[in-house]
Parts: C-alpha cells; structure tokens; sequence
C-alpha cells in the first residue's frame, strides 16, 4: 500500500521553479503531463476547482507585463487560490526597500507561493534563499522565463505530439532574452535540434556552447525546420544601438513569406508575445491560424502555469 | 628605547637582496634593523636584549599591498583605520596604499592631513594615502599632483575609476611627467563595460548577466602605452584581468617600455566559474574571466610582465552585498588573506616563492620608491613570519576586518603569519 502512494504521489524535485536548468526531465514530464489534464478544464464553462483552496499565492512583478501576470493569476484563481497582485509601481520598493526585505515583509503574511518578475537575473534565486515558500521564476532579466519554455513546449507536443527530433528555429533578439534560453535548455532536454537566428550584434558571447547551431543568415537557419520562434526585439533593454533600423532588421531578420518558404511546408510559427508587427513578424503571418500558434500558445500558457501552481505549491 | 631583539633561527627570505638563508636578524634599539643573515644566531646574546625564537619559520620583509580601500571618511561602517590595520597585520601586511574613493575623495591637500593623523593615531600600519588624478574622480580636472606629493602623496589614481578622456589623460601624464608623480590607472573602458557584471562569455550568457569584454580593459592600455611614448612619467596599471592584456604587456616591454602592472590576488586565484549561483562576493573590478585568463596571469607574473600582487581589499558591508548581483556593491575584501592565498600557489608550483614574495613587497616598494619591502639594514623593522605549512580554512567570522565579503569563504589554505612587527614591534602574534 505503502509502495504505491510513493509511486502515485507526485512529487518534483525541487522546491521552486527558477529556472529550467534546475529540472530533470522527470519534473518536465510530471508539469507537462499535468498541465494537459487542465486543458480540457480551461475550455469548459465551470473552470472553478478547489486544488489550491485555502492557499495564497503573491504575484511579485517587477517588470510590466500583460500576458504573464494575468495567465498566472488567473491560473491561481482557476485551481481555488487567494491570489493577490503586487502593483511595484506604488509600492515600497520605490521607496527605497531592498528585494530581501520586501521578500521578508511577504513572508511574514505566510504567502504559499510567490511568483516573481524582475529585471535582475537571479532575483528568483536571492528571493527563494530568504522565504518559506515556493517561488515561481515568471521571467528574471536576461536569464530564465520557465513557464514560456514549457508553455511552448506544451503547444508543440499538442500539435505534433512530440518534440523529439524535430527542428526548432528561435530567430532574433537572442542577447536579451530569457524566453531563448529557456528554450535552449528544455528544448534540448526534449531532443530537439535548435538553430538560433540572429544578427551578431544580438547573439550572447559563447552561445553555441548551450548545444545550438548559429546561423546570421536566415534563410539558412530556416531550413527544414518544423518550428520557428520569432522573439521580440528588446529596445527597453538595448544599451545603444545594435542594429541599423527597423527596415534593416526586418528585411534580413523579419519573418516573411519567403523567408518561411525555405522552412518545412507545415512548419508552425510562435511567438511569445508582445509582437511587433512589421518589425520582426509580417503581419499576414502572424495572423495566419494554419501556421500560427500564437494563440495557442497564451490559452496552453494558462494550464501550464495551473500545472506549476499545483506541483510546486507546498503542503498539497 | 626598546631593548634589542635577536630573531634567530629563521629562514631568512629578502627577494630584494636575494637572500635565501637559515639565520636572524637584529632589531636595534630604535626599531631598525641591525644585522641580518646567517651571522646572527643563537650565540652570544647580549643579556640585555630579547631573544625571540622563530622555530625554523620563514621571515620575510611586511608586506606592501598597493591598493586597499579603507571607509574612512565616510563609509566608516565599512572599515575604519583601526580595523584595517588589524585585519592587515594579521595577513603580514604593513605597509598599504589606501585608494582616494571616499566621501570626499582625497583630492586636496587638506584630506591628506587629516588622513595622515586619523592613520597614525588609529593604526599601527604604514598608510600611504594615494591622491586622486582627477577632482572628485570625476575625470575633467587633474588635481594638484605637485601640491599633493608635496603633502607627502605618493600615487595618484581614480581608484575604482578610469580616466575616459583620452585629451585629459595624455595632459595628465605629460604633467605628471615633470612632477615626478606616480599614475596608477584602474583599466577599464567605461562605455565598452557599461552595464556589465562579469566576464563576458559561457557564464554570463548562462547567469543572464550582461558580460564586460576583456576589450575594454586591452583598450584603455594600449590607449595609455601610446601615451606613454609621448609623455615618458611613471606609470602603473593597478590591475589587469585578461590573457590579451598580459600579452599587450609583455610585448610593450620587450619593446623597452618602462612601466609596470599588478594583479589582484582574485583573478590570480579564482575564476568567473567560482561565481557560481549569483554569489555577490565573486562580483568584482576587473572581473574574474577564464580558467585560461588566470592562467595566462601566472604566465605573466612569472616572466616579469606583471610586477606586483595586491590584495584589492574592498570591504563592504552585508548590506549592499545582499541584494541581486546587477544591485551588489563590486569588491571583496582580502588584505588579511593576500598572502595565505598567494601561497597557494606556490604550493600548486605556479610561481615560486621568492618570485611571489618579491611581488609583494621589493617590487611594490620599488614602483612607490619607499624604503619598505626590505630587509635593508637600517630599514624600520617591518617583518612578517611566516608558517609556510600550516594548514587552515577561511571563516568569515575570523576575519579582523569590519567587512566578511571575503571571496574565499571555507578556502583550505596552507600557510599562515603568525608574526607581524612594525617598527620593531611584535604588532601581532597568532598562537
């Protein structure tokens, strides 16, 4: 009997979610497997469910963001959770506060969860070292966004069943994006062969050394591949000038037409949003629901982040 | 007057005037040295004058250490004058070049007197206060270099900064050219390393972290070596990071080049991996870069491209280092363990031991043109001893200074001082 709650009992790993580096693939399985029991759910007309019921979850974003913030609270809300959004703006962080007391003064109210955004990376890792409960990583600087990468995964499977062996191009800003990275990481764990695509002046130093190939050719980098990410070009983070303009950019790196010719004939196009129409995604593409998964992505984004709530909230 | 001490039977190491040989030394009444070598033993001791036994341990001249950050004035929960001086005696430190970047910065001549008395009243080290080159560091107007090392200033550097202006900088060294004034430059090219946290490579790409090239260091030098051609004045590079550096260096003095160039005993001894999950302490300037820059430095410090180790002692308090490593205070503090880390490289036969004493204090000594660094006769009897084989492990809480930012938390190390003199004065005993 014994036995087999251990072996039904679900359990990651680890206590937080910071990042995908710190996963094995049985944690990835575990999320992914869960987040598809919530699909079906998110689709019905009573999403209301009492997993979480009695716990507290803190949303902590340091950063603005539309779509995260809200597929997480509204995940939390989903499985039963008392979710409570920090608005930063107004709070005492602007009044000079340190990361640490803020995670202490939280801390203090007995939160069960706390997903955080912030624009230092490792600003996760510094928050779950100081606080009792779980934390959930919802993008850190330049390093992680977990819940992207297996969101994203999670929309490849639902389409094509598996990741394995198939061919993934992430295209542009890869210097500033925590989104590329994660998705090196799980999509490598996963078995998928990645081309990054990317003007010099945007690939981190030593990249390939993550177990990409790099290509600044798109065209090249676009051959037969099964999936094409597209990534935003970061200006609230650019220091400078790191290409020429917009036009530029968009005649050797925006997603075109004939640009996606050269990609496999059902190859499927994601974004992780916000998109900048015309600057690195024609606009016709990314509206095209054969090829387009952008959709997808956000409403698989919800049930993904039910999935992590559930297993890393503690005490279930 | 004090009685005279005979330190005897010792193992006399004097890179200066290369002595390598079992004997003592005499301290005179005065606190000079009297005698040194293998003359001086055990026989004939006046019975009026101390006998110290040294148990076979190796002396050797107190250490210089050319960059150290103390907080006075200004950040005095940092580290104040007695705390730096605690901290550094129990490292064998005894002569240390504190660097201007406090509040106010030392750029006048009237900071230089109230440095002098707080580091003579509160310490029992020699404080050599470095002025700064430029006012308020911020780089636009040279200070009063002449004025200065009047007062008694004998280096002048923007400490944690760089002089940017390439027009301010060549008129700084063709000044400082007739006033004889020693230039110490920090390397690092402001708009290349802008926002940048560590070296930039695998790591930074890894942390998220946005990287500082090797480049912005490589370019500041070879900016300054070009000047150099033009405005021949002692110049000094304080720290360099890089194997590109190293290699500008040396090919600059094979070229007939007169300067000279340091390191941190950091970049000596770690590398950008020990930074490991965000670890504020290993946040430093220069960077900790490659397993195959730090090994280019030893290269370096072997062949006489790099003349001086220093500890770039930057005591910071816990708070501005507990925070996310973009937010962190930059620095570590060190002076304690400069020279129980360095030996590990020696017993590693990186560099050998004469060679690394050497740069810690003939080389520096020689570079500031003080009478220190030595076992000369007649010098202030400055000493160190050392148990070169004792084994210990770094723990914050031992640390003497104001600071725990130590890089080396729970290092095992081999090598310990376990006496410091100043002036002829046991200033610390370790039991």
């Amino acid at each position: 009997m014994a036995i087999i709650k251990k072996l039904k009992a679900v359990k990651i790993n680890q206590n937080h979610l910071l990042g995908i580096q710190d996963l094995t693939i049985s944690d990835i399985s575990q999320i992914l497997n869960e987040a598809k029991t919530f699909i079906g759910l998110n689709k019905s007309s009573s999403k209301k469910l009492d997993l979480l019921r009695g716990k507290t979850q803190i949303n902590l974003f340091f950063e603005p963001s539309t779509r995260t913030q809200s597929s997480f609270e509204l995940a939390g809300k989903r499985l039963g959770a008392d979710v409570m959004s920090m608005n930063i703006v107004n709070s005492a962080i602007k009044k000079g506060e340190t990361l640490i007391d803020t995670a202490m003064t939280l801390n203090a109210m007995h939160p069960d969860i706390i997903v955080v955004r912030h624009q230092d990376s490792g600003a996760p890792n510094l928050l779950s070292q100081k606080v009792n409960c779980a934390v959930i990583n919802a993008g850190d600087g330049r390093r992680e966004h977990p819940t992207q990468a297996l969101l994203d995964a999670l929309t490849i499977i639902n389409r094509r069943g598996k990741i394995e062996g198939l061919k993934i191009a992430i295209c542009g800003d890869i210097l500033h994006s925590r989104v590329a990275r994660s998705n090196i990481y799980l999509m490598n764990m996963l078995g998928a062969e990645i081309n990054v695509v990317a003007p010099k002046t945007l690939l981190p130093h030593s990249i390939e050394r993550l177990g990409v190939k790099v290509f600044t050719d798109m065209k090249k980098g676009l051959d037969k591949c099964d999936i094409v990410m597209m990534l935003r070009l970061q200006h609230e983070r650019m220091q400078g000038s790191f290409v020429p303009s917009p036009r530029e950019y968009y005649e050797y790196f925006g997603l075109t037409q004939d640009k996606l010719a050269l990609a496999k004939k059902d190859a499927l196009i994601m974004h992780p949003g916000p998109m900048n129409r015309g600057v690195e995604i024609d606009t016709n593409l990314a509206d095209d629901i054969n090829r387009s998964l952008i959709r997808e992505q956000v409403e698989l984004g919800v049930a993904v982040r039910m999935a992590c709530l559930k297993l890393f909230c503690k005490n279930i | 007057m004090m009685k005279e001490k005979y330190l005897v039977n010792a193992r006399i190491l004097d890179p200066k005037n290369s002595m390598d040989e079992n004997g003592g030394l005499i301290i005179d009444q005065n606190g000079k040295i009297k005698a040194v070598g293998k003359k001086v033993n055990s026989l004939n001791i006046p019975s009026d004058s101390e006998k110290i036994d040294l148990k076979n341990m190796i002396l050797i001249p107190g250490l210089v250490d050319m960059r150290v950050f103390v907080g006075e004035p200004g950040f005095e929960y940092k580290e104040n004058f007695r705390t730096l001086s605690n901290a550094a005696l129990s490292g064998g430190v005894t002569t240390v070049v504190s660097m201007p970047n406090t509040h106010p910065v030392i750029d006048n001549v009237s900071m230089v007197d109230f440095l002098k008395r707080r580091g003579r009243d509160k310490s029992r080290i020699n404080i050599f206060p470095a002025a700064s080159l430029t006012k308020n560091v911020e780089g636009e107007h040279m200070t009063e270099f002449g004025l200065l090392k009047r007062k008694g200033i004998i280096a002048f550097t923007d400490g944690v900064k760089t002089v940017q202006n390439p027009q301010l900088m060549s008129r700084i060294m063709n000044f400082a050219s007739q006033s004889k004034a020693l230039i110490m430059q920090h390397a690092e090219d402001n708009i290349l390393s802008q926002g940048g946290l560590i070296n930039d490579g695998e790591i930074s790409t890894r942390l998220g972290l946005q990287g500082i090239p090797a480049l912005a260091e490589r370019i500041i030098v070879e900016r300054d070596l070009a000047f150099l051609e033009e405005y021949f004045c002692r110049y000094h590079i304080s720290q360099i990071s890089s194997e590109k550096t190293v290699s500008v260096i040396r090919n600059a003095k094979k070229e007939g080049k007169i300067f000279t160039a340091g390191v941190s005993i950091n970049n000596l001894s770690l590398n950008e991996n020990d930074i490991g999950d965000f670890k504020t302490f290993l946040k430093l300037s220069p960077p900790l870069r490659t397993e195959n820059d730090r090994l280019s430095l030893i290269d370096g410090l072997n062949d006489g491209s790099i003349d001086v180790i220093v500890s770039d002692h930057k005591p910071e308090d816990e708070e501005s280092k507990r925070l996310t490593f973009a937010k962190a205070a930059t620095g570590a503090a060190g002076v304690e363990t400069l020279l129980p880390l360095a030996l590990e490289l020696f017993h590693n036969n990186s560099v050998k031991l004469e060679k690394l004493i050497a740069s810690m204090t003939s080389n520096p000594a020689k570079i500031l043109e003080i009478n220190k660094g030595s076992l000369d006769l007649g010098n202030d009897s400055d000493l160190c001893v050392l148990d070169i084989k004792k084994p210990w492990v770094v723990k914050k809480s031992d640390l003497k200074s104001k600071s725990k930012n130590t890089p080396i938390e729970d290092r095992k190390l081999q090598g310990q001082v376990i006496k410091t003199f100043v002036n002829g004065e046991i200033v610390f005993e370790r039991n």
